[in-house]
């Protein structure tokens, strides 16, 4: 089990509504999950491990609870995988402007 | 303090907690009716246009390059029937610092709450703006939150919305992330009440007036360059701050004559508050599921009155499908050499084929584009699409169904726009004034008003009223 100290940047997950407390005008998929609600921040209990509830700081300054679930949080997006059904844009393009439609 | 902080207290307290967050008492400008003073409000609560330039030029926003996209006006015109095919160009927004002209927008609300003497700005938005907030905020010393919609409930997010989280907090900013539903409102005003931080929200008269520069630039560039008024303008629209602002410039500027036309992508069938659909779409702004809503019910945002208001201003308005706005995409790149974000593209897919409709001497322009990079791009994107079970087909995007395929056009000749119907928009407005506010009786202001609000006419809005049962 990965121990984090006082200090260390982290991330934390908090139920907002239950799904009895979600607004009425919510479809019906949406009001069968919670609301949920992710934040980053320096922890600022003296040590914790995933899953227990702290309390941290955010980058601006205010300090917020919930319950501790990564560690140097990092970002995962990316270019995405090949796309081949996009490789025919660019060559058919140049072809009509080059020949004209009738050489395409 | 011990606040109550149930969902319905917080609620029920909205009317103050935004009064306290962005300084303007709206009731001042309301009738009692459905009318309220539009121009008003914004002439007393906003800047004039030389102010915000000057607010802009110190942040360096503004004055953005305008592009003639001449590859693509002559594929355009090779598509076109003889003597057709509009020269097409497009205003690089993408250079403002924050990478989108939702900098401008940003820009005054920033200003503003730096001069009220807020010590914070809190943004709602999943899109553009919070990098736009964040970057202002930096560059005045302010701190930022911005609270996005993004994630389902098996936890994945959009990789367009987690690129621009990166981006805010990378300017510095607090970024809140909540999964999808329309109660992301209750968050807001929670963190509003707490922090006492200034709401730099979309629809205040400064979110939309910060827009009227670029309409404005874009008269006085075009004048320089070509000695004349472009013909039709695109705009992207989904909240309708971005049409209204560019719309008021252009006015501002005296180009009287210049064609409002707005561009949405087709989302037909998906709800924007759905769970099991949050993911199934590959656009997350700029889209019907804003644009439509938004246009028939303004007051729909996060302030009493809000300040965009695009039936006003909207000439024509049509969607273009995912597939068409990807191929744009891909083609901006490929034939133009230029990198630029898919959602911003959605107002160049509309304008490549209105092109085609117009003489070859008219101008068309594009009035934004978009940063693009990790997740705010085609091939993450289409990636996350196919990810997510939709199909990607090459074909006739004529057949494209949201939510279960996107097409992209086999061939550029299928890249055609849709038109909503306005005068439809407009009945779905004034019938929302009946139901949502409720108003059994219309005074001659309220019918004023409503004609003005919705780019009628008296005579349109008494027929409406008259076939809604209401009488007069």
């Amino acid at each position: 089990m990965e121990y984090v100290k006082k200090g260390d940047w982290v991330r934390i997950h908090n139920i907002v509504l239950t799904p009895d407390h979600r607004a009425t005008q919510v479809p019906e998929d949406t009001r069968k999950v919670p609301l949920e609600l992710w934040t980053k921040g320096f922890l600022l209990d003296g040590e914790a491990k995933i899953g227990d509830n702290v309390k941290i700081e955010t980058y601006i300054g205010r300090t917020v609870s919930g319950k501790l679930i990564e560690i140097n949080p990092n970002y995962e997006h990316d270019f995405g995988e090949c796309i081949p059904e996009l490789l025919y844009i660019g060559r058919q393009l140049r072809g009509i402007l080059e020949g004209g439609e009738n050489n395409e | 303090m011990n606040r109550d902080i149930s969902y319905d207290a917080v609620i029920a307290r909205k009317k103050d907690i935004m009064k306290q967050a962005i300084g303007i008492d709206y009731d001042e400008f309301e009738t009692g009716g459905i009318a309220f003073d539009y121009e008003r409000m914004m002439r007393e609560t906003g800047y004039t246009l030389q102010e915000m330039q000057e607010i802009q030029r110190e942040t360096g926003i503004g004055n953005t390059p305008i592009l003639e996209l001449k590859n693509l006006t002559n594929l355009a015109r090779q598509l076109a029937s003889k003597g057709k095919g509009a020269r097409i160009f497009i205003k690089d927004e993408a250079s403002n610092p924050s990478g989108s002209f939702k900098a401008r927008r940003a820009a005054i609300s920033v200003y503003h709450a730096k001069k009220l003497g807020y010590k914070g700005v809190i943004a709602a938005t999943s899109g553009n703006y919070g990098a736009g907030v964040a970057s202002q905020a930096a560059m005045r010393g302010l701190k930022c939150i911005v609270v996005q919609e993004c994630y389902d409930s098996r936890g994945v997010g959009q990789p367009e919305i987690i690129e621009k989280a990166r981006k805010c907090e990378a300017l510095g900013a607090e970024v809140v992330q909540l999964s999808v539903g329309p109660e992301l409102f209750y968050t807001f005003l929670r963190l509003l009440e707490d922090t006492g931080y200034f709401n730099a929200s979309l629809y205040t008269p400064f979110g939309i007036a910060g827009v009227e520069t670029l309409g404005y630039e874009i008269a006085m560039q075009f004048r320089e360059r070509e000695g004349r008024d472009p013909d039709v303008v695109v705009a992207t629209n989904a909240g309708g701050g971005n049409l209204t602002g560019t719309a008021r410039g252009l006015i501002k500027a005296g180009a009287l004559n210049t064609q409002i036309v707005g561009a949405s992508v087709n989302l037909k069938g998906l709800h924007m508050a759905s769970d099991k659909q949050f993911n199934r779409k590959s656009f997350t702004t700029g889209h019907t599921g804003f644009g439509i809503p938004f246009s028939t019910w303004p007051d729909r945002s996060d302030v009493p009155r809000s300040a965009g208001r695009p039936l006003r201003y909207l000439d024509r308005y049509v969607t273009v499908s995912q597939g068409e706005v990807f191929y744009m995409t891909e083609a901006l790149a490929q034939i133009e050499g230029i990198e630029r974000g898919p959602a911003g593209n959605t107002s160049l897919a509309a304008a490549f084929s209105i092109a085609q409709e117009l003489d070859q001497e008219q101008i068309i322009l594009v009035q934004e584009t978009e940063y693009t990079g990790a997740g705010k791009h085609i091939q993450p994107q289409l990636t996350f699409a196919r990810d997510n079970g939709i199909q990607i087909i090459i074909g006739n995007p004529e057949a494209e169904i949201p939510g279960e395929n996107i097409i992209l056009p086999e061939h550029p000749g299928l890249i055609k726009v849709k038109d909503l119907d306005l005068d439809k928009l407009r009945k779905s407005y004034i019938n929302n004034c009946v139901d949502i506010m409720g108003n059994k009786s219309f005074s001659n202001e309220d019918i004023k008003f409503l004609a003005e609000d919705s780019k009628s006419s008296i005579e349109f809005v008494i027929n409406t009223l008259k076939e809604l049962g209401i009488t007069l």
